[in-house]
Parts: structure tokens; sequence; C-alpha cells
């Protein structure tokens, strides 16, 4: 019961962030009480933390190599690409957006393209005279939808990704048919929710051109490279995102008249505290799971890889997703489904698509906004829950039966 | 005489064309243009789904905000030059439909474009903003196309069960006089 109670702290304080402290304010000393209120042994969670350490090392080096590939110009580069494919049509935008948005989630992380990319593609938009509604909510989705493809996508993908048992490759090779699934899902559900402002005419507007950042765009399709070709010599792809962001990161420092400021940039770009966050949470959730959380899940999942069961575990998957946000659902969810690799994959397509659903991550977080909101906004509208509600259910039913035939395929071939 | 241009994306210029030629030339013109804060704070919210991330510095809603901003000084400005005369320009944020309605308050003259698809002529040639702006104006309202209006045959034909009976059906089109 106090392990509850715990996460329900660790979580309430993430939502509601009183005085803006970070979440790790929380979830480390939550993590202490666990272990020194005896709910975990301390070789447990140290266990827990080193089997966590190369995920939250690669999570930092990712969130460097996003921040230093946006110093070098990537993303301005992208949407200069994306103003110049569409020649004035909002239609070819929100195409070439969904194109950008994937492959910026697949390799970047979805923060990349949260954070970094989005306000570009508003930038695009509104320079091209185009109404810039469907090409941002596209990426919002498809930071979360579109984070299927590589291990490396998400933070829940990076977590999960020993138990699938699966090389790098074989994880994308098994995910590419559920991600071009949910892409055209995802696609198909835009251009009919947004065809009044895809029908807008835009006249299309000169643009300039811009050079392609070339040696960032190199080091990047290097360092993709290097996390194939790395992992079977059996080095971490944190390693291998951490050389990459090390090549992009010296010559900017070199160049910086403020060489101190740039540096220090670059090292709270990886956001220390979060990864303190993901440390505490694992603990916490772990005496969770021990104090009979585990055994709840266990009964509610179903023990084999047919299409019921991983339809099953994607839907409770996205379920808790909604619950208690997506980074706690998978700690508590993959270690339960371990034993079927399939169940595992259906478990992260419910992790990454059902965030769509209230968008903010979790019912508690979206009740909380509204709260917030309502102070000194009329509630906005609600065109993003309308269009999580749409596609959500479409998505995962889509990428579910991919994954089935994927999975079907792996054991012919 | 006020008249009232509303300048959107992708159709302004059309509205700003119409009122330079309608507005007699004592007219006051108010170029208004309308930020709806609703797509900044749902990415806001999109960034908060995202756990654990820590302080709002890095929150994109903030950057989309002020992109916004910074397009809407951009369309006003270039709005006023294309007009080419004496205009006062006026920003608002809102719900689009709601602070259009309110903006044209005492004005004689509200200049709008439709904003549907531009191939043919309806049904659905306004959005769910534009057709409560009709609905809705105080005044009087001037509906322009943003491109050249669609030829009148795109009109879809009527649904069979309420076509009109023969005898009071149409006579067939007459002979082309150009």
């Amino acid at each position: 019961m106090w392990a509850v109670l715990l996460l329900a702290v660790v979580l309430a304080f993430a939502v509601v962030r009183p005085r803006g402290l970070p979440e790790a304010a929380a979830a480390v000393p939550a993590a202490a009480i666990a272990v020194g209120g005896g709910l975990v042994s301390w070789a447990a969670a140290r266990d827990e933390m080193i089997m966590l350490g190369p995920t939250v090392g690669f999570l930092a080096a990712i969130l460097a190599l996003a921040h230093l590939a946006d110093a070098w110009g990537v993303f301005g580069f992208a949407g200069a690409l994306a103003a110049r494919a569409a020649r004035g049509s909002p239609t070819r935008l929100l195409t070439v957006v969904f194109g950008i948005a994937a492959a910026v989630t697949a390799v970047l992380s979805l923060d990349a393209t949260v954070v970094l990319l989005t306000p570009v593609v508003f930038a695009t938009a509104a320079a091209a005279g185009v109404r810039a509604r469907p090409q941002v909510y596209a990426c919002t989705h498809l930071a979360n939808a579109g984070s299927l493809l590589l291990p490396v996508a998400n933070l829940t993908n990076l977590l999960a990704f020993s138990a699938t048992g699966l090389t790098f490759l074989g994880f994308a090779g098994t995910m590419a048919l559920p991600w071009l699934a949910v892409l055209a899902v995802e696609y198909a559900v835009f251009r009919w929710f947004f065809a009044g402002d895809l029908a807008t005419p835009a006249r299309p507007q000169p643009v300039a051109p811009s050079p392609a950042p070339r040696f960032a765009l190199v080091v990047l399709a290097l360092t993709l490279a290097g996390f194939a070709a790395a992992e079977p010599m059996g080095v971490a792809p944190a390693w291998v995102a951490a050389g990459g962001a090390v090549v992009l990161a010296v010559p900017l420092v070199a160049r910086a008249s403020a060489k101190g400021r740039t540096a220090r940039d670059i090292a709270l770009s990886t956001n220390p505290l979060f990864c303190f966050f993901v440390f505490g949470l694992g603990v916490v959730v772990l005496a969770l799971r021990r104090n009979g959380l585990d055994d709840l899940i266990a009964a509610l999942t179903p023990s084999s890889a047919d299409l019921l069961g991983l339809l099953t575990v994607a839907a409770l998957a996205a379920l808790l997703a909604n619950i208690v946000n997506n980074v706690p659902a998978t700690l508590v969810l993959v270690p339960v489904v371990a034993h079927t690799p399939g169940l595992v994959l259906a478990a992260l397509i419910g992790v990454n698509i059902g965030p769509n659903l209230t968008y903010v991550g979790s019912l508690a977080t979206l009740l909380w906004r509204r709260i917030l909101h309502a102070r000194d906004e009329p509630p906005s509208t609600s065109a993003f829950l309308r269009l999580g509600a749409i596609s959500v259910p479409a998505c995962l039913l889509a990428a579910v039966v991919a994954l089935w035939v994927a999975l079907k395929l792996s054991t012919v071939l | 005489m006020k008249v009232v241009v509303w300048l959107a994306e992708g159709t302004w210029q059309a509205c700003v064309d119409a009122a330079a030629e309608v507005a007699p030339p004592s007219a006051s013109i108010t170029l208004l243009h309308v930020t709806d804060p609703a797509l900044a704070s749902d990415v806001s919210d999109a960034y908060a789904g995202l756990v654990g991330r820590g302080s709002g510095t890095r929150d994109p809603g903030r950057a989309l905000d002020a992109e916004a901003a910074h397009a809407a000084e951009a369309m006003l400005a270039a709005a006023a030059a294309r007009l080419d005369r004496a205009s006062s320009p006026q920003q608002r944020r809102g719900r689009l439909e709601r602070e259009v309605v309110s903006a044209a308050e005492g004005a004689d003259l509200l200049v709008v474009a439709r904003d549907g698809p531009v191939t043919r002529l309806g049904p659905r040639s306004l959005n769910p903003p534009t057709r409560f702006v009709v609905d809705h104006a105080p005044c009087a309202v001037l509906l322009v196309w943003p491109t050249a209006p669609p030829p009148v045959d795109t009109i879809p034909p009527p649904p069979p069960h309420k076509a009109a009976p023969p005898h009071k059906a149409a006579p067939p089109p007459p002979p082309h006089h150009r």
C-alpha cells in the first residue's frame, strides 16, 4: 500500500510541479524512502539502477545530440526543405512534414520532434502563408505514434529493448511494418480531419535557398549507422550517441566566442535532472511491483502472442499510459510480459501510440492543466482530444495487426 | 463608414483587394488579425505530457507563441502595404470567430474571405470559424473568393430524392451569346 502512495506522490508531483521544482525532487527522495522503509532491498534497487544505467546514459546523449543538431541548423534546414517541397500547397506541406517528423522522431527521439521541430514547422507554415494547425498537430502526434521504428526513438523503447531479445536491426525490421501502418492511418485521419484547413489556398511564397548543414547531417547518419554496427561488438548505443555528440560539439565550442557558455549549454541539454528522475521512478515502480503489482498485471495480461493476446496487451498498455503516463506504464508492464517478445512489442505499441489520446500524457495531467488554463485564458478548443479519439484506436488496431503479420513473417522466413 | 478587414493566412490578399475596391476614400479601414492561442497551448500541453523533462524554459509552446506574434506582425505590415492607403492595424487573441464578431461591433462592413475548397462552388466553402462569423456578424458582410471563383457548373447536382418534378425542372440552358 505504501508503494502505491509513493508512486502516486511521485507522479502527482511531476504533474503539478509545485514552485517549478524538478520532478526528480520528489522521485529521488521517494526512491530513498522505498529502500529505507524496506519496500525494496538495496541490492534489488541497485540492480535496477544498473539495469537502467545504459538507458539513462543513452537518453542524456541523444538529448545532447538533438540540441547540437539544432545548433548546427539541421532543423532550420528541414523547415526550408519542407517549404521548398510544398510549393505553396498546404497538403504537400503536410505530407513533407509527416516524412520529416517521422524521420526526426525515429533517429533523434520524440523530444527532438516536440521541442525542436514543432516551432520550426510552425514558422515554415506561417512563412508559406499556410494555416499551421494540421502540420503542428502532425508533429505532436508523430512524436508519439511515429516512435515505433527504432529502439532509440522513445524512452519507452529503450526501457523495453533488452526484454525483446532483438538486435537493433531486428527491432527495426519487426517494427517497420507497424510503424508504416501507423503513419498511413495518421495521414489518412489528418487529411480527413483537417480537410478544411488543407483546402484553404495559399499563395506560393519565394523560399530563400538554405545551404544543407552537411557536416552535421553526415555525423547524424554515421551515428545512426553506428547504433546498428556497434551493437554486435557489444558497444552500447549510449557510447555511439555520445561519440556523435562530441564530434558535433567540439567544433561548435572551438568556434564560439563564449566557449564556457556554449559548453555549459551543451552539458545542460543532457537534462541531468531528468536522468535522476528516471532512476528514482525505476526504484519506486520496482517497490510497487515487488508488493503485488506484478501479480495483478500478470493476471490481466495474456500469455501468448496470438492476435488477441497482442491486441489485449496493446490496449492495456495504452490504457495504463493514459492513467499514469507512458514511462511508468512501460516500467510496470514490460517485466510482466518479458517472457514473450511479441507481447513486449505490443506493449510498446500501446505505450507509444496511447499518449495521443489524452495528449498531455495522462488524465491527471489533462485535468490539472485544464484547471491552470481556466485561470488565465478561456479553455481552448478540444481539437486535440477529438483528433486523438479518432486516430488512437485506429492506429492501435492497424499497428497490432501489422505486428502480428510481421511476427508471422519472421517465423516463416 | 467603418470597414473591418479580417486577415487570415492564405486568403488575406483577396480581402485587402476587395476593401480597396469597395471602401470609399472617406472610410476608416481596420486591418484585423486574430491569433488563436489554443494551438500554442496545445503544443505546451504535448510537451508537458513528456513526463520528467523538467523546467519550462524549453517549452515549445512559448516558441510557437513568439513565432505566431512575429507572423501576425508581418501579415499586418504586408496587408497595410498592399492596401496602400490609411488604415489601422488591430491584433487580437482568442477564439477566432468570437474575436472577429466582437471586433466588427459598430462597423458598417466586415470583409471576410471564403476558406474552404476553391475548386468548386460549395458546399462547405466556409470553415467553421468563418461560417460562425458570417452567421453572427453584427454588420454587413462582404464575402470574397480568395481566388477566381470556380464556374457555376461545379455545384453538385441536387440529390435524387429532392429533385424537382419534371414539369418544374429548370429549362435547358440558353445558348451562349458570346
